[in-house]
């Protein structure tokens, strides 16, 4: 019981990240982008909760910094996609390059060195609500939560909540499905689309922040480790809904602490590599039709032109 | 009568065309006009700038006598315009409720931030009550008809209080009859005091729906007249620019042995149900057989499976005895069969490609097109050259790209590349669409020619006038099926519209 | 004649305009970025141009460096020419180098020459049957290749990581010590160092299989622009209903080129593993060569001979930055210059083939078919 409420724990830790990014990757193709750029904007968060949190020593200004980081980083990809109508994947993997270089180029920049930062003093890496750890059995289970963990939750409530009883919510999806019939109601299809976009930078920065700042208190080069692809994958396999790519999240995530514990769990008859590639693996399986069918928004990837003959 | 809108010395110009020029045009409070055009002629430009999709280069717009600025379609429906789009503009997913109060949302809460949907399904309930536009605000676009689909759209507009309605091209998907049904509830809408823009290209509709007509001819008015101080005569002269002989010259046909023969031909839609059903007739060698039928009713998808592009699910076809009905179109192609494609842009050309790759699309693989799979580059382009010069296609050279033609020059191309092969068959599906009359007259002169020439013609087009002008035999699809054949010398109008519309003929 | 002439130069000046643009704009970012880090950018430029063409051992370098990007960049390009986005490179390359490094132990007796044939048929098969899935479930079933083309990459990595722990480990096929690489490829099927026949090259690595990608480029401009194979592909890639209807198989040629664009990146492992690592390391990440590829092809216009050019100045960045860092200038700098270059090529893309993209998605033939 013990060990299993430690692998549910360890599992909500590390779906958090997913949550975040994944919900984010909702919003954007929902309007009709295609957001791959989902692992750069975590990064810039990542680096930013840090940076920021270092000079202040107010973790939770670190996280508005985070957000603020996803937000700028996702600009290029709207001004690009939507105004420029650029390749958005070609947009997407210069994004993630960018946000590999300039982090790593002001880490060097900031600590003199590279590979990882120093510790931040202030850091979210405990329970916010230490009275819950006093109900019995699953007390324990709250113990490892931040309040990255509570967020992401609250963050699902609100996604679907704005995406499906808000006249806004309408607007977006009407955007991913057929933009021309929300411009010839008035809606501005390039400013909803603008809006989506920053909303999956501020989730995308905030899931690096719960990176860096929520897990181990510093900025490490190459610590997303793809993080922002697997969240594109819990959004496909969640089909586009923030209920389903929560869930997905979820999944996934507990796979990722079944192989981290695999071995207290003596589980390693499975090896490691082949737990790591299961969401991948689920992803694509569903994406095949073969259990369920996914379907995109219908414009997703497709730059839409005002005014066009 | 009190003007609703008025469009002064209206130019709009983009990139390399001038699709308005200087354009007049005036609306009257409860009047049908009818802006009256051929395809390109700037109908819909004019109407998308009045709807605030375009700006105009030039010129100036009043609205109920006030000046108007027009910048994009908000404005437009503040100013009481609304406008149902040739293709529909509505999110299929949605159900008819969300559709009609996008853009315009009821909302409750604090801060009226959560969505309303039952009073949005109440009022949709009520104007669809008030102006007899019967729909079920709960079901999904997806499910619905397409005749329900256009009512969604009128319903949309009033919803936003229109009182100027723009109708694009409204009865191009309806059958006579939906036809019919669209004219009383536009005559409803007038009576209820709104103004009515019709655009089409149609000419009875001017004269059973409009109360005045605007001709407008290649980006210019030419004029405008009362509907009862004119004839069909007189408007298709004025909107082509000349005498236009709507009757094709063609000898009488002496058809032969069969050269295509259908039998009970089944097969599915892209939507997974059934398009055609036990669809059965023949072509013979020198005649003209066309298809006529209300568009959507297995036309594309009997076309599709005939030249192997869609797999039939039932039943064989065969040209000149050999059953083709499991070939892939490469083998169909090769045994003798052209293809002149509903849609040139979507499946005649590769526009990226220049003319020369395009003239040997579909022999690429045959010699002396290529030769152990390496392109002849000399030979296609000399092979492309003749066409050219044989059908009198105005291009530069064989190099630029396709997308460098005009519409008509284009769909010229297509044929000759097509006819070049000396096929047996020529399926012809919509060869006239969207192009110039000049254009029309010389594709359909040719199709009479391959028809005198011996071959055997499938013509599929929605265009009435022109199965009638040219079709020696013309069977009528419905729902898939062929409800009737008749012969084409002494078929009637009246008739084929009843057979179109799925009724049957007592005779 | 000399019309013609004037004319042919007026095209390449058009194709090369605006990546030169591209990359000279990114350049002075570039130059922004070093200033900030209190550096001469002129003597940061100096050091990275210096450090990779420098001497003929440090070109040597950079021609290795370019080998696995030409490779990239073209297989990019094949598939982009029949209307596909290759992202998963990065994975077909690692199925390519763990393939030669099992193919290396499998034919270990055979002599040099045969065993080389083997080890590069082997990576371009690793390759090719890894872009085989996204292919086929595209052909067939509409799944957009990018997505799969993505959880392929890791699933790559991970698969790969877990041969070189077990099945290809030398404490399993030697029993000597567990090693997070695989065992080495024998002598003999290793390709031969340039050193060896130009030996001013010294110290640097760069083999044949610099000639085996530049032979790889021309080959496959020769089968884009003059076969019947290429003229489908790119009709494809064009408008698949058209070539649909000119009796042109989208889904053969969808999956063919996705196939070939996987072998060319399998390739790449290949002449890596066989002509610099000789075996295959754990990983915690992507290698980088097929983002790099992508890359390279955009700002190659697509064009096998555009990439070879491209590719060199890729290989040389990456060849220059070592010398940079020494020089006390963060190497990131080349990871930023890059990214921007990429940045504009894809915003450049808008003046150029607006039309041809916005008919390429909504013509998207599969992805309706997904519908």
């Amino acid at each position: 019981m013990v060990i299993f409420i430690a692998l549910l724990a360890s599992a909500l830790r590390l779906a958090t990240p997913l949550i975040f990014s994944a919900l984010g990757g909702v919003f954007t193709e929902r309007s009709g982008i295609t957001n791959i750029a989902l692992e750069g904007m975590m990064i810039m968060g990542a680096f930013f909760a840090i940076l920021v949190t270092e000079f202040t020593n107010m973790p939770w200004i670190g996280v508005l910094a985070a957000m603020a980081a996803g937000i700028m980083t996702s600009m290029i990809l709207a001004v690009i996609a939507i105004h420029l109508k650029g390749n958005q994947v070609v947009v997407g993997t210069a994004i993630n390059l960018f946000a590999v270089s300039i982090t790593a180029f002001l880490l060097e920049l900031v600590w003199k060195r590279s590979g990882q930062t120093d510790s931040v003093k202030k850091a979210l890496t405990t329970n916010p609500f230490h009275f819950l750890e006093n109900i019995p059995v699953i007390g324990k289970l709250f113990g490892g939560m931040t309040p990255f963990v509570y967020l992401a939750f609250v963050a699902v409530a609100v996604s679907y909540y704005v995406l499906y009883k808000t006249p806004l919510g309408l607007r977006i999806r009407a955007v991913g499905e057929h933009p021309k019939a929300a411009d010839t109601v008035g809606i501005n299809v390039y400013r909803i689309r603008y809006i989506c976009v920053g909303i999956s930078g501020m989730m995308a920065g905030l899931s690096g922040a719960s990176l860096s700042l929520g897990t181990i208190s510093l900025f490490r080069e190459g610590m997303t480790s793809g993080k922002g692809f697997i969240a594109l994958a819990a959004m496909i396999f969640g089909k586009w809904h923030p209920v389903g790519a929560m869930l997905a999240s979820l999944f996934f995530g507990f796979c990722e602490a079944l192989q981290i514990q695999a071995s207290t769990l003596g589980f390693d008859f499975i090896p490691s590599e082949f737990l790591q590639m299961l969401p991948y693996l689920a992803t694509i399986i569903v994406l095949s039709g073969f259990i369920g069918r996914a379907t995109a928004p219908k414009a997703v990837g497709t730059a839409y032109e005002k005014g066009h003959r | 009568m009190a003007k609703v809108v008025e469009m002064k010395n209206i130019t709009k110009v983009f990139p390399g065309v001038v699709a308005n020029d200087s354009v007049n045009f005036e609306l009257e409070k409860g009047e049908i006009h009818v802006l009256l055009g051929e395809n390109g002629a700037g109908k819909t430009t004019l109407m998308n700038i009045l709807y605030g999709l375009y700006e105009q280069t030039s010129g100036e717009i009043f609205v109920n006598g006030q000046l108007a600025n027009i910048k994009d379609p908000n404005i437009a429906i503040k100013l009481g315009i609304g406008m149902v789009h040739q293709h529909f503009m509505l999110v299929e997913p949605f159900t008819v409720t969300e559709n009609i109060i996008l853009g315009a949302e009821t909302s409750k809460g604090p801060h009226n931030i959560q969505l309303d949907m039952e009073t949005a399904s109440k009022k949709v309930k009520e104007i669809s009550e008030l102006y007899g536009l019967a729909v079920d605000p709960n079901a999904k676009i997806e499910d619905i008809t397409v005749g329900m689909q256009q009512r969604v759209e009128i319903l949309k507009t009033l919803y936003r209080g229109a009182e100027i309605l723009i109708l694009d091209e409204p009865t191009a998907v309806l059958t006579p009859q939906e036809i019919e049904e669209l004219g009383m509830i536009l005559q409803k809408l007038v009576g209820q005091g709104k103004s009515i823009i019709l655009i089409t290209h149609k000419l009875k509709e001017v004269m059973s729906m409009s109360d005045r007509v605007t001709v407008v001819r290649r980006g210019k008015v030419i004029e405008t007249l009362k509907k009862e101080n004119t004839n069909i005569d007189e408007l298709a002269e004025l909107m082509v620019g000349r005498k236009v002989n709507l009757k094709v010259d063609k000898a009488d046909h002496k058809s032969g042995k069969t050269v295509l023969e259908v039998h009970g031909i089944e097969a599915m839609n892209n939507r997974g149900s059934k398009a055609l059903k036990e669809i059965s007739f023949e072509v013979k060698a020198g005649e003209i057989f066309a298809i006529a039928g209300v568009d959507g009713n297995g036309q594309t998808e009997l076309v599709e499976v005939l030249t192997g592009l869609r797999k039939s699910i039932k039943g064989t076809f065969a040209v000149n005895g050999k059953d083709l009905q499991k070939m892939s179109s490469k083998k169909i192609i090769d045994s003798g069969m052209a293809h002149i494609p509903e849609d040139r842009h979507k499946r005649g050309l590769v526009l990226e490609h220049s003319l020369a790759e395009n003239g040997c699309l579909g022999n690429h693989k045959d010699e002396p097109f290529s030769k152990h799979g390496i392109l002849n580059y000399d030979y296609i382009h000399e092979y492309c050259r003749n066409l050219i010069t044989e059908y009198d296609v105005r291009t530069p050279n064989e190099r630029v790209s396709a997308k460098a033609l005009s519409g008509g020059n284009q769909q010229k191309f297509i044929v000759a590349r097509e006819l070049n092969r000396h096929p047996e068959l020529i399926i012809a599906s919509q060869p006239t669409r969207g192009v110039d009359v000049g254009a029309i007259e010389f594709i359909h002169k040719k199709l009479v020619e391959q028809r005198d020439m011996g071959k055997a013609v499938l013509l599929v087009s929605l265009e009435l006038d022109e199965v009638l002008a040219l079709a020696d035999r013309i069977g009528v699809i419905y729902d898939g099926q062929i409800v009737g054949i008749v012969s084409g010398a002494t078929a009637d109008e009246k008739e084929l519209g009843i057979m179109m519309a799925g009724g049957k003929v007592n005779k | 004649m000399q019309n013609k002439e004037k004319n042919f130069l007026q095209v390449i000046i058009d194709n090369v305009k605006f990546p030169l643009l591209a990359i000279l704009v990114s350049f002075i970012i570039g130059a922004l970025f070093i200033a900030w880090t209190g550096h001469s950018p002129l003597v940061a430029y100096y050091e990275l141009f210096s450090g990779s063409l420098g001497n003929f051992g440090r070109f040597g370098e950079s021609l290795l460096k370019t080998t696995p990007l030409i490779f990239t960049g073209v297989a990019f390009a094949f598939a982009y020419r029949c209307g596909l986005f290759n992202i998963g490179i990065e994975g077909q390359y690692i199925m390519g180098a763990i393939f030669t490094v099992g193919a290396g132990w499998i034919f270990r007796d055979l002599p040099g020459g045969i065993l080389v044939v083997l080890l590069l048929l082997a990576g371009t098969l690793g390759g090719a049957i890894w872009a085989f899935i996204p292919g086929i479930l595209k052909a067939k079933r509409g799944v957009h290749e990018v997505i799969v083309a993505i959880m392929l990459n890791y699933t790559a990595l991970y698969l790969s990581n877990y041969i070189v722990r077990t099945i290809l480990n030398p404490s399993v096929l030697l029993g000597t010590e567990k090693k997070a690489s695989t065992i080495m490829l024998p002598e003999q099927g290793r390709l031969l160092l340039l050193s060896k026949i130009v030996p001013a090259f010294g110290y640097s690595s760069v083999n044949i299989g610099f000639f085996i990608a530049v032979i790889t480029a021309i080959v496959i401009w020769f089968v884009l622009f003059k076969t019947t194979l290429g003229y489908e592909v790119r009709s494809v890639g064009h408008n698949p209903y058209a070539s649909e209807y000119g009796g042109i198989s989208i889904a053969k040629n969808i999956t063919l080129a996705m196939v070939i664009s996987g072998a060319i990146a399998g390739l790449a492992g290949a002449v890596t593993v066989a002509g610099l690592s000789y075996k295959v390391d754990q990983a915690a990440g992507m290698p980088g060569y097929g983002f790099s590829g992508i890359a390279v092809a955009l700002v190659g216009q697509n064009h096998p001979i555009g990439i070879l050019a491209s590719a060199l100045l890729f290989g040389v960045l990456a060849n220059g930055e070592r010398k940079m860092q020494m020089a006390g200038i963060p190497k990131e700098v080349v990871g930023i210059i890059q990214a921007i270059i990429i940045l504009f090529i894809a915003a450049e893309q808008v003046v150029k083939y607006l039309p041809d993209i916005k008919k390429k998605f909504s013509k998207n033939k599969t992805q309706e078919v997904q519908k």
